[in-house]
This record gives structure tokens, sequence and C-alpha cells, in this order.
């Protein structure tokens, strides 16, 4: 248990010293990502020993997001000021990244055709 | 009365008002079977009802939450293993996967920001929206960065995933994405967390693609949103 939390938060850690690199904006938690996957692929640390800890932590993170998420009682008057924008961006920019990610995976992979294992199309019909 | 009513306002009690109603909510989502009616949306609506019937301020709860909240960044750094487990597909096919996934990300930035603009929508709201496709714990940070509101990025980003896992199959249908392997990348890339859960369904194989979409896309926009956001404001 202490060396799991230990190498987590030892990645967040150097993460948050590497996040105080000037001009580039990334939050010390996707450095502490990054890190983690670093030192497992170069074998430094087995999978294995650290999953249990990754698993709690993933499947729990709705729970941890609830007090920011209280904080909205905070902005209820800007939300009711702005919620035309706030709604129409946020449906029409949904609708674009899903259709042009899709579109242009399906294109670029039929292309390419790197994928050795066949599967087939549309079964999420 | 008033010692109990004390005893009520402190960071213990608000942590065990947090827990018990999470498990509460847990437990009406599974009688209820409706995906979109997430726990952590229950129990963020019932703690601001439940604070606001109390006259307890954010402020006071925040002695309870910040406890929370504490772990979202190891949370967030825990994605490493997923990321790692999925290393051998994105080495397999790097370049379509860099492809799609930067035109994702810039999409899914630019279209946000420049509607709400055009929309007349303040600064601070512009830059709350800016993360709303990636995963909570990360779009609050990259809101933080950018000078956004992080509760309003955390409410965005759960409508996201709310609408993504509701229509997203619909949505791309009209669009003309066929391909599973495809459609699971664009939930991942669009809903974050909720748009992967709802692909889990169909197999091993697609949720892997979805969090592969959730992970790549958390990270470009994480690299991307500040600089994307300076330049469209």
């Amino acid at each position: 248990m202490a060396k799991q939390f230990g190498i987590i938060f030892g990645c967040l850690g150097l993460g948050e010293l590497l996040a105080l690199i000037p001009g580039l904006n990334i939050p010390g938690s996707i450095w502490g990502m990054l890190l983690l996957c670093l030192i497992l692929e170069r074998g430094w640390v087995r999978p294995a020993s650290i999953a249990p800890i990754c698993r709690f932590l993933i499947s729990n993170m709705a729970f941890f997001f609830i007090p920011p998420g209280v904080a909205l009682m905070l902005y209820f008057d800007l939300i009711a000021a702005e919620w035309v924008p706030i709604t129409v961006a946020t449906v029409v920019s949904i609708l674009l990244v899903l259709i042009v990610t899709g579109r242009l995976h399906q294109y670029l992979h039929r292309r390419f055709r790197h994928n050795p294992n066949k599967h087939r199309h549309g079964q999420h019909q | 009365m008033d010692s109990i009513s004390e005893l009520l306002r402190t960071p213990l009690f608000l942590t065990i008002a947090t827990f018990l109603i999470y498990w509460v909510s847990g437990w009406i989502q599974r009688k209820s079977r409706q995906a979109w009616l997430s726990p952590m949306l229950i129990t963020i609506a019932a703690l601001i009802a439940l604070l606001r019937a109390c006259g307890i301020s954010y402020e006071s709860y925040y002695e309870s939450g910040h406890m929370i909240e504490f772990w979202l960044k190891p949370a967030i750094v825990a994605l490493g293993l997923p990321l790692y487990n999925e290393l051998r597909h994105i080495r397999r096919q790097f370049m379509t996967l860099l492809l799609t996934e930067l035109a994702g990300c810039v999409v899914g930035i630019v279209s946000v920001v420049l509607i709400a603009k055009w929309l007349g929508a303040s600064q601070e709201v512009i830059a709350s929206l800016a993360p709303k496709s990636v995963s909570t714990p990360i779009a609050i940070e990259i809101s933080r960065q950018l000078g956004g509101i992080p509760a309003l990025t955390s409410a965005i980003v759960v409508a996201v995933g709310m609408i993504g896992a509701a229509a997203g199959l619909k949505m791309m249908s009209w669009g003309r994405v066929r391909g599973g392997v495809s459609q699971s990348l664009s939930m991942g890339t669009a809903a974050h967390v909720m748009g992967t859960n709802r692909i889990s369904a169909y197999g091993e194989r697609y949720s892997a693609y979805a969090t592969l979409g959730l992970i790549l896309n958390g990270l470009l926009t994480a690299f991307l949103a500040p600089p994307l956001v300076d330049w469209l404001l």
C-alpha cells in the first residue's frame, strides 16, 4: 500500500514540479499521468503492483469531483444569465466532435489498413 | 439544539453527509437503471439543496470538501496505467490516432469557444467551456489554468457526458460514422468517461478504443487549449 501510494504521489509531485516550467500550461496531474506511464513502459514498476490502487482511484473518480461540483451553487446567477450560449455551444460542439473524429478515423483506418485483426463495421447500430 | 446544529456544520458531519448521499444516489441509479442519472449528479444537487436549506456556506462545506477533492489529482495520475495498457494499440496505428485525435480536439475547442463568443458569453464562461469534452478532473485543471470557473466546467462536463451517452450513437448515425472502432474512439473523445461507459457494453475492444479517445483527448486538450483559447479570444 505505502509503495503504491508512494509511486502515485511521487509521480504527482514530480509532475507538479514540471508544471512550474514557464510557458507550458500543463497541469501537474497530467505530467504525473505521463510519468506513471513512462515508468511502467520502462519496466521500473510492474503494472500488477500498482493496479489495485489505480483501479480504486479511477473507479471512484466521480466521487472525488463532488466538491468542485457543489461549488456550482456559487454561480447560479451566472448560469441563469448565460444559459443560451452555454447550451447551444455545448450541443453543437459535441455533434461536431463526434462526427469529425468518427469520419476521419473511419477514412484513415480504411486507407492505411494497419489493423491486422479484421473487424466488422457497423456493429453499434 | 444550538450545539447540535454547530456539530452538523463541522467537516466531519459534512463528510458523512457526502458519503451517505453518494451511497443512496448509487442505490437510486441501480433501481432506476437510468445511465444519465449519475450518482455524482444526484449527490451534487442534493448537497446544494441541503447546504442552502441549512444556511451553510460553500466555504464551510469546502473545509470538508477539499479533503475529498484532494484525491482528484492522484486519480488523474492513475490514468497512466490504462494509458500504458493502450500503448500497444497506439503504436500500431500511431499516425491515424494522432491525426484523428488532433482533429477532434481542435474541432471541440474551436467550435465551443467560437459559438459561445458569437452568442455573447463572457470570458470566464468561454474559458470554462473550452475543455468540455475531457474528463472532469482534467477539465477542472485546464479550466483553472485558463481562468475559467472550475465548478461551472465540471457541471458542463457532466452535461456533455450525459448528452453524449444518451444521443451520441444517434448523432453519429446522422453523420454516417459506422465503424465500431471509430464510433468508440469518438465517444471517448467527445464524451469522456460517460461516453466510454456507454460503449463498454459492446465489448472490451471497443471500450479500449473509447478509453484511448478519452485519454488522448485529455492530453491534447491540456496542451492545446491554452494557446487556442488565447488565440481565439
